[in-house]
């Protein structure tokens, strides 16, 4: 096998510097026994990925930029705007003076804070203790958090408990009953077990407890597979919708997906976010900037997560 | 020294890994309590967990009882009558059930035809990108919709394909009429499929991916050297590759099959109706929280629920009768 292997690029690579000509006629990441495709091969495929790319981006970024735009500019476009006209942050400056939207941001915030961290520290915790082999009980521990993912009790029981605890209108509700996903804890477990056990066993040695050996060792180890979960479980609450209109009855406690829902979807004029004089439905250029809004925090967090998608961790969570 | 008393568990020293055959052994020689105490911060650890699973996941799973009582919030659980079989009966019987099943397996299975293979080939695609930072372009633009919340995405959606939409906008400029997509009964799979396509299929090209770097590149190098083209390479090779992962993924969506994006349908079933729009989940929703008839849609979550658990070890049997690993095996 090493000889046939001799070939590949990067065997090339090893052997020093790549003559230049040969990078100019074959992509230098084109291992040699791979044919160069046709033209229009390749043509095409360039042709599938800009597609797509725009797909993803060109909806985004006209959301953005009517979000941006004067009333003037969305009358003229006659709805969203492709191309930039007179820009102005009016849009937000209006919803985020006070009033339901600025609100609904300060209460997802927090639930998303609080949910996380409370996640965080319950999955942290649980799947270290599940992760050193032969320890007593886990087993037992293993299976209830197993039937959880193939047997959801649904959604009339759910809500009775929550409603019989009290939890009706308060912030908890919509933290305390998803606070565990069986799918994280079973992803940081993975890779909980994953780690060298000499590291584990020379630390144990030199005295150190299970609490210990956590926080020093195993959680410092994985940085990235904690982040990766942490925004997973952070994304959860921040997106939830559901939960809100089930639990909250209160309008004045609704988070931001459910201002986003009835001030976009349903159209409701809502209160304290437009007054504009005007007494007209909430413009466009405000609707698109809650939009703007719900995404901003996801696009901030994502750039940082993104790189750790490696995909063994993810393979490990799908197989559990 | 300290840990020279300590009950070592079995398995846990490097040196001392045998196979789970072996690490059972000194197990039942070491007594219950010594191994409670030895691990009893592993257990602390795993507590509010648990208790969270047990509030939250296992006493509503005991609130199911409610499917058997005439049950009403102002007498409670436990003061309201038990009536048998009565409420699965009511269940079976009705038609709007029945349609909720119907619409339910409909979306799955068109689903299955029109998202499911695209995070295949979209990952193949992407596999066949020699650059790599054209390769990590792409994928951190197509994973970002999967990090957006259904709220979001109906929202832009509706935007863009409503009746005075962008698309309708650019189909009059240009002299067609306008289309009707987001209230129109009959385009509801292709919209509610579309916006899931949307939304994740980009996501859904990770474990693709994954599967596609752990294949022996030698394999093609080997191929190739016997005469094989790019095509015949991906058959006999790549796809096979997949093989494993694909099956996973068919089991978990076919143990699934009774749920479609509830947050997604709910959205939008007020928009197009509950003709098409009323799956399962929605007709819980509204028979119970909505309508306050709760003993009757607890029964119908509970048959969903069973069902489903059935689906999933059923498909996961079927999985292993064909040699496929499936979710879970008994280890």
């Amino acid at each position: 096998m090493s000889v046939t292997n001799q070939n590949a690029p990067q065997d090339v690579n090893g052997l020093g510097p790549v003559p230049e000509e040969r990078l100019r006629v074959r992509s230098s990441a084109r291992p040699v026994w791979d044919e160069e495709p046709t033209a229009a091969g390749k043509g095409l495929k360039g042709l599938a990925l800009v597609l797509i790319c725009a797909a993803v981006v060109v909806p985004l970024y006209t959301v953005l930029l009517t979000s941006l735009s004067t009333q003037a500019t969305i009358t003229e476009a006659g709805g969203l705007v492709l191309v930039p006209g007179e820009l102005t942050l009016e849009a937000y400056r209006q919803v985020l003076s006070g009033g339901v939207v600025t609100r609904a941001v300060l209460v997802s915030v927090g639930i998303t804070a609080v949910g996380t961290a409370v996640s965080m520290v319950v999955s942290v915790l649980g799947a270290y203790g599940l992760s050193r082999p032969g320890s007593y009980g886990h087993r037992v521990v293993l299976f209830t958090l197993l039937i959880t993912m193939f047997f959801g009790a649904g959604m009339i029981p759910t809500y009775l408990l929550v409603s019989n605890l009290g939890l009706i209108d308060s912030y908890w509700s919509l933290i305390l009953p998803t606070a565990v996903s069986a799918f994280n804890v079973l992803l940081l477990r993975g890779f909980f077990t994953g780690i060298d056990a000499s590291l584990i066993d020379s630390a144990r040695i030199d005295g150190a407890g299970d609490w210990r050996i956590l926080a020093q060792i195993v959680l410092p180890m994985s940085k990235a597979v904690t982040a990766v979960i942490a925004l997973f479980y952070a994304v959860g609450y921040w997106n939830s919708f559901f939960q809100a209109t089930l639990y909250i009855n209160d309008a004045t406690k609704q988070p931001l997906q459910v201002v986003l829902r009835s001030f976009v979807l349903q159209g409701v004029d809502v209160p304290g976010a437009v007054d504009v004089g005007s007494g007209q439905v909430a413009s466009l250029a405000v609707q698109m900037a809650v939009a703007v809004i719900a995404i901003v925090p996801v696009l901030l967090v994502y750039p940082f997560v993104q790189k750790h998608f490696s995909s063994g961790v993810m393979i490990g969570a799908v197989k559990g | 020294m300290a840990s020279g008393t300590r009950v070592e568990r079995p398995g846990e020293r490097a040196e001392q890994a045998r196979p789970p055959r072996a690490r059972r052994a000194p197990k039942t020689r070491t007594g219950h309590l010594a191994r409670l105490r030895r691990d009893r911060s592993l257990l602390l650890m795993c507590l509010p967990m648990v208790v969270l699973l047990l509030v939250f996941a296992y006493v509503p799973i005991a609130g199911n009882v409610i499917a058997w009582q005439d049950y009403s919030p102002f007498t409670g659980i436990r003061a309201s009558p038990f009536v048998g079989w009565y409420n699965f009966e009511r269940v079976f019987t009705d038609p709007a059930f029945w349609a909720a099943v119907r619409n339910t397996l409909v979306i799955t299975l068109f689903q299955l035809v029109f998202f499911f293979p695209i995070p295949i080939a979209l990952a193949l695609l992407l596999n066949s990108v020699l650059s790599s930072r054209v390769r990590v372009t792409v994928q951190s633009i197509v994973y970002l919709p999967h990090f957006f919340s259904w709220v979001l995405v109906v929202s832009i959606f509706q935007q863009i394909l409503g009746g005075a939409g962008l698309l309708n906008r650019l189909l009059e400029a240009a002299g067609f009429s306008g289309v009707e997509i987001v209230t129109n009964p009959d385009t509801f799979l292709f919209l509610i499929t579309s916006q899931a396509v949307w939304k994740d299929a980009g996501w859904g090209i990770i474990v693709f991916l994954a599967a596609l770097a752990a294949v022996d590149p030698s394999l093609y190098e080997a191929a190739a050297m016997d005469g094989a083209n790019r095509w015949r390479r991906m058959w006999h090779i790549t796809l096979p590759a997949l093989k494993p992962v694909i099956v996973l993924l068919l089991i978990l969506r076919l143990g699934d099959a009774l749920t479609v994006g509830f947050e997604q349908l709910i959205l939008q079933r007020d928009a197009v109706g509950q003709g098409v729009a009323e799956v399962l989940d929605t007709f819980v929703y509204y028979r119970g929280v909505r309508n306050g008839d709760w003993s009757y849609a607890a029964a119908a979550g509970l048959v969903k629920g069973v069902v489903s658990l059935v689906l999933v070890l059923a498909a996961n049997k079927v999985a292993h009768v064909f040699g496929e690993q499936g979710v879970y095996s008994k280890r």
